[in-house]
Formats: structure tokens, sequence, C-alpha cells
């Protein structure tokens, strides 16, 4: 019992000790973020914060990797639910409507000085988050989709290797010169990989806007699955492994595509650009990086997450989330971000730092995201967009694994979808 | 202080102690597990049937909605889909699974060299951590890369997409959750077959009855009560399988892995809709109850136990 009692004693003496060696005015965050590519991210956004916390003394930083996108928002919800939402997080820039349905953030107007800031940023990039006259959301991991190719398979085809396919016809006929066969007629090599596991949402919004089919309405409460040219850019995607053998059948995952390009099993691939220096890193071979391919249009969905701020932290703890969040997006920062990932560097500053500079020079694939914005459109941001993106998921996985055609698989999408926004007309 | 009062009727010391004390007592030693089944299944088990009947709207209040969620599930194609395919997942999952634990539980039961080594080998996929599980079989079924993959490339076959597959990823579940669970199920039937009288074995031995017809009818009856708890607990893991899916395939393609607690799990905490996880939940409920039903109803009164 006395010893039980000392040691009670002595635990709540240190606690008080460790209490007192804080400084006065320290200010607690919780940041939750995902990661949905290769490469070491935890430890860069590790370091960042570390670094921002030697600055900011009086801020202390816990920074939680919460799994893909869809895992860290859910997390951050059950959080907010559970009474003890983080004060900030990195989420799809597309969850807006669903964190302002359920009052779990604060718009920044309030919470910044001067708000020439939000007009440092790419507008693509802030379309997402400006909503009703407020800046919900400030980019930060941003990307846009890019094709990636493999130089030498091109080379090894007959193709010219310095030239990408710049339109949907070019990449069937060049994907067919690229497929790869064993002595026992199995395919070793495809030409192209589209992946259509996590995000099949986002590859099937490039292939619309290219079709030159919107996915959505500004007000996030109406979806165009069943439109032609949607339809039609479903039908293209299914045919590449159906009609013309270009790329593997049954769903393609995200995750491991990259190690699929890497390996040589693929000589293209769509993916993000915030794969881009994984890809670089990881590469034994020539690659090049493009623009996706036109049909009607060039065109991609900007996609990727921006920083939130919670409404539940406190009016210090808003303030500090915002120090932190204009501290990580500053242009040296951002060029730092960008060169480290491959995501696109948030605003044109971030690409006139020396570093940047420096870095785009000697490797001019890293600004092809970045000039691919021009054509560049929202990611598809609608309310309830979890279920959304789970029909359409749905859809076209049922589609390219030949369980329905692209037309009824799209179809019963957007009866779902119509009932589930009907509640927000 | 407490603790004394508690003991000191039941004390030899005290002969005047009353019978109403004794039932006090009876209930306080109670009360810790009347208070965590009330807190943990009774009280959650109403408050879900009622938020089955509400809608809970995006600012918190709740709407009384009658039926309609029930109606919206019946609607609901992705629902319909869970609960086909977890009753081909239990079909395929625990017929098998349980012939095998009983196998390799007689197997191992013998006298035999290395018999510590198999009982390991066969216990081991159950210490593993579920999410260790899910990894290594996700390796097994990667294509091109992975274990089965390389197999087949060893004969000339092209790789096939295990999970990526409509026809195949439910077939690969069921594997793997064998492999896990068979080893489990074993360890059962290890006990209750080391509890057998060896007795009864001779006795059949002396009347020249054949090993399988001493396994027929001594050994398998006498392991009735072994094989009801193995199978209850097979039943209820077919509908508990939710961890496996977040690794290995998200419920895909098109929801053909989709079981109905990752359903549950996907609706409430993805997309955030409580009350309609709630009603889901009161299926899945109706379920286990009439499994916990036909086990207390009628299959017990069948079963000879020692």
């Amino acid at each position: 019992m006395r010893f039980f009692g000392r040691t009670m004693l002595a635990a709540a003496a240190l606690a008080a000790l460790s209490l007192n060696a804080r400084p006065a005015a320290a200010v607690d965050l919780t940041m939750y973020y995902p990661v949905a590519v290769g490469g070491p991210v935890t430890k860069i956004i590790d370091d960042m914060v570390a670094r921002f916390e030697k600055e900011n003394a009086d801020i202390k930083v816990t920074a939680v990797y919460a799994g893909n996108y869809t895992d860290t928002m859910t997390k951050a919800m059950t959080a907010m639910k559970g009474g003890q939402p983080p004060q900030l997080s990195v989420l799809l820039s597309t969850d807006v409507f669903t964190l302002m349905d359920e009052n779990a953030i604060v718009p920044m107007d309030g919470l910044v000085a001067d708000k020439a800031w939000f007009k440092e940023f790419y507008p693509a990039f802030m379309a997402n988050g400006q909503i009703d006259g407020k800046t919900w959301s400030i980019p930060f991991q941003r990307s846009t989709i890019v094709l990636y190719w493999n130089k030498d398979a091109f080379k090894e085809a007959g193709l010219d290797p310095e030239k990408a396919p710049a339109t949907w016809d070019e990449m069937v006929e060049m994907g067919k010169k690229l497929v790869k066969k064993d002595a026992s007629g199995n395919t070793t090599r495809w030409g192209v990989e589209i992946p259509t596991t996590g995000y099949g949402y986002w590859m099937l919004q490039a292939l619309a806007i290219e079709n030159g089919q919107k996915l959505m309405n500004e007000a996030g409460n109406e979806v165009y699955l069943t439109a032609p040219k949607t339809i039609g850019a479903l039908d293209y995607w299914t045919d590449l492994s159906r009609k013309h053998a270009v790329m593997p059948t049954g769903s393609i995952d995200w995750a491991t595509l990259r190690t699929d390009f890497l390996e040589g099993k693929t000589a293209m691939m769509w993916h993000t650009t915030g794969n881009l220096t994984a890809v670089k890193d990881g590469a034994k071979f020539n690659f090049g990086v493009a623009m996706l391919p036109a049909k009607e249009r060039r065109g991609s969905p900007t996609g990727g997450g921006s920083f939130y701020v919670f409404k539940n932290a406190s009016p210090e703890q808003q303030k500090a989330a915002v120090k932190l969040i204009q501290w990580m997006t500053a242009p040296e920062r951002a060029a730092e971000w960008s060169i480290k990932t491959g995501y696109v560097a948030v605003s044109p500053a971030a690409y006139k730092t020396p570093t940047m500079e420096a870095y785009t020079k000697g490797f001019p694939a890293a600004t092809v995201a970045r000039d691919q914005l021009e054509h560049a459109v929202p990611e598809l941001s609608v309310h309830e967009n979890g279920r959304i993106y789970k029909f359409v998921n749905d859809a076209v996985q049922a589609a390219v694994t030949g369980t329905q055609k692209p037309s009824e698989a799209l179809a019963a999408a957007q009866q779902q979808a119509d009932r589930v926004l009907r509640a927000y007309k | 202080m407490t603790d004394q009062a508690v003991t000191a009727p039941v004390a030899p010391r005290r002969p005047r102690s009353h019978a109403w004390w004794n039932a006090v007592n009876a209930w306080l030693l109670l009360l810790p597990a009347f208070v965590l089944l009330i807190a943990f299944t009774h009280y959650p088990i109403l408050a879900t049937i009622r938020h089955s009947f509400f809608l809970t709207r995006r600012n918190g209040t709740e709407v009384f909605v009658g039926s309609e969620s029930y109606q919206s599930m019946a609607a609901d194609p992705i629902f319909w889909k869970a609960l086909v395919n977890n009753f081909w997942f239990a079909l395929g999952t625990i017929p098998t699974s349980i012939t095998l634990a009983l196998l390799m539980a007689i197997w191992v039961n013998r006298n035999m060299r290395g018999r510590g080594f198999l009982r390991l080998a066969f216990f081991t996929p159950t210490v593993l951590p579920m999410i260790a599980v899910a990894n290594i079989w996700l390796f097994f079924y990667t294509p091109d890369y992975g274990l089965l993959d390389q197999l087949r490339g060893a004969f000339g076959l092209a790789g096939w997409n295990w999970l990526g597959d409509p026809s195949t990823v439910m077939g690969c579940l069921i594997v793997m959750v064998i492999w896990k669970e068979a080893g489990f199920f074993m360890i059962f039937y290890l006990a209750a077959l080391q509890q057998l009288s060896p007795d009864l074995e001779e006795a059949a031995a002396v009347e020249g009855a054949s090993r399988w017809y001493t396994f027929r009818r001594i050994t398998f009856p006498l392991l009735m009560p072994t094989t009801l708890f193995v199978a209850i607990n097979a039943v209820i893991n077919s509908f508990k399988l939710v961890d496996h899916l977040v690794i290995m395939t998200k419920g895909g393609p098109n929801n053909a892995s989709t079981l109905l607690l990752y359903y549950i799990y996907e609706v409430a905490f993805t997309f955030q809709d409580s009350a309609y996880a709630a009603t889901l939940t009161v299926v899945l409920l109706i379920l286990l109850s009439t499994v916990a039903l036909i086990k207390f109803g009628y299959l017990d009164r069948r079963i000879h136990y020692q």
C-alpha cells in the first residue's frame, strides 16, 4: 500500500512537472492526413511538421496518418461524432459538401487577416472549396491525372519514344503495338492500364470530360451518368480490354498499378501525378509524362486533398491551424512537397522558387500536371459524396469485369444516385 | 469495508444470517455481469431497433419515419447482394472447415512423431492477427506476382486476377477463411477427443468393430456437443467478417464480395447514415437470433451430453 501511494505521488509530481515544462500558451493540434500514392509520404509530413513546431514553439501538432482518402474521412467523421474531432485535416477537396452538411468545418474567411492569400493559389484548385462566396478549404496535395509512358517499351515496339498518344484512337493503335506475348500466347506486357478500384469515378470523369461531358452540376445535387457521352466514355474504357485487348480484363488495382508499370507489365498507365516522384525513383527505364489523350478535347479532373479547419476547435486552435496551413502551403514548402511527391505545387509562386526552377529544368515531366490545369475540370463533388462515389465505382467495376454493359451499369448508378440526391434539391 | 459487509453473512460465525441476505448477496454478485449485459447487449439492441424507425438528419435532429428505412432496404440492391453473398459464404465455409477440423483433430490426436509440430502448424493461422492474414493472402492472390500466379506460370498458364474478378473473389475469401478457421475448430475437437474414455474404443475393438464403424457409431455421436458448439461459432463468424474485406477487396469488384456486416460498416461509418445502418443491423440481429433459437430450442434436445 505504501509503495502504491508513493508511486502515485511520484507520477503526479512527474505529470505536474511535464505540464509546467510546456510553454505557457501551448496550443495542441491534431491533424489527420491520407496517403494515396507511393513513396515515404508519412516521413515527409512528419519532417515538415517537426520543422513547423521548431519555428512555432507554442504550437504542438500531432499528425495522424489515417489510411486512404475514404478511411481518413471516415476517421474524421467518426471522431467528430464521438466528440473528439481533429482540429484540422487533409481530406478530399470534394468532401466539402458532406463536411458542410455535417456542420463540421468553418470557412477560412474569418480566420485570416488578409484575404489576398486566397488569390495566391491556382484558381482551378480553389474552385472546389469556394462555395456561396466563402472559402472552405485550402489546396495542399492536389493533382491531375497524367499518362505515364515507358519510352524503352515504345522504342522496342517501333514507336517514337518521345511521342505519347494524343488522342483516344492513337492510344489504342499504339497500345496494340505495345502488347507483348510469350511463346504460349500469354500477355507479358499490356499496352495501357487505367485503375478501376479505389478511384474509378475519377478515371471515368477524366474520360467523360475528354468526351465532352460534365458529370455533375455546380450545386452538387445532380449527376449525369446516363448522358450518351458518359456511356461512350465507359464504352471506350471497357473496349480497351474487351475489344482491343490492349488492357487486362477484370479490375485493375489503384495501389499496385504503379508496381505494374515499374515492372514493365504495362507500357502506359493513367495515374495521379502524386505518384511522379515514386515512379521517378523506382523506374529502371526511361519514362515520360504526358497530358491525357483527347477525344473531343483534352481534359482531366483535378484531384487530391485540401486542408479543412474543424468547427469544434477553439478560436486559438483555429488560428493556430491556419498558421500551420499557411506554413505548409507557402511557396518554398509547396515546391519542396511537389518535388518530394509529384503533386502539383499549389501556387504559381512555388514554380518561381529557385529550387523548383532548377528541378523542373532538369525534369520537365514535373510540370505536365500543372500545365494540364488549363484543361482541367473540378473533380466530381456532390452532396453524399461517399455514396455517389460508391455507386459510380460499382458501375465502373461492373462494366470492366463484364458483369453488366456500361449503359446498364451506369443506368443503375444514376437511379441510385437520383434517389440519394433527391433530398438536396 | 463493503466487502466485509458482503462476506460477513456467509461466514460460519454468524448463524443468524437471513435468507434474504443470501438473496441480496447473490444479486450483488450477479450485478457486475448484469450491468455489462444490459449496457453492452440489451440496451444497444433496443436502441438499434428504435433507431431503425427514425431518420437522422445531417444537423442531428431525429425524425420518426416508421418503416421507411425498411422499405428502402427492400429496394436496395446492395443489401440483397450482401445477403445472398453471405449465404454462399456461410455455405462455402462452414461444412468444409468443420470437416477439416475434425479430420485434423483425429490425425494429431494419434501418438506419432512430429505431433506437436503438426498441431502447431494447424493452429498457427488462428493466432495470426486478422490484418496479417489478409495481407498474406493478398500476396497469394495478387495477379502475376502472387504465389498462385507464380505456380500457374510454372505450368505456362497466364496470370489470373483472383480478387478482381467477380467469379473468383468469393471463392478466394472462402478458401482463406477455411484455412483460418479449421485450425481453431480443431482445438475444440482435439480437447473433446481427449475427454473420450478409451474404454469405449477398446470395447468396440473387442467386439470386432471396424475403425470406420467405431467412428460412425461411437466417436462421432459423442463429439456432437462439440460439433454443435463449433457449428454455432462458424455461423456467427460467417456473419462477422469485416477486417479481411477492408484489406483485400473493399467488398468489390462491384459488391461481389460484400458481406452484410461490411455493408453495415460502410453505411454507418463511410456514409455516416446511422439510421440505415441500424435497419441493416436489425436484419443481422434477426438472423443471429434465429440461429440461437434453433440451437436452444431444437438441437440441444437432440444431442446427447455426457
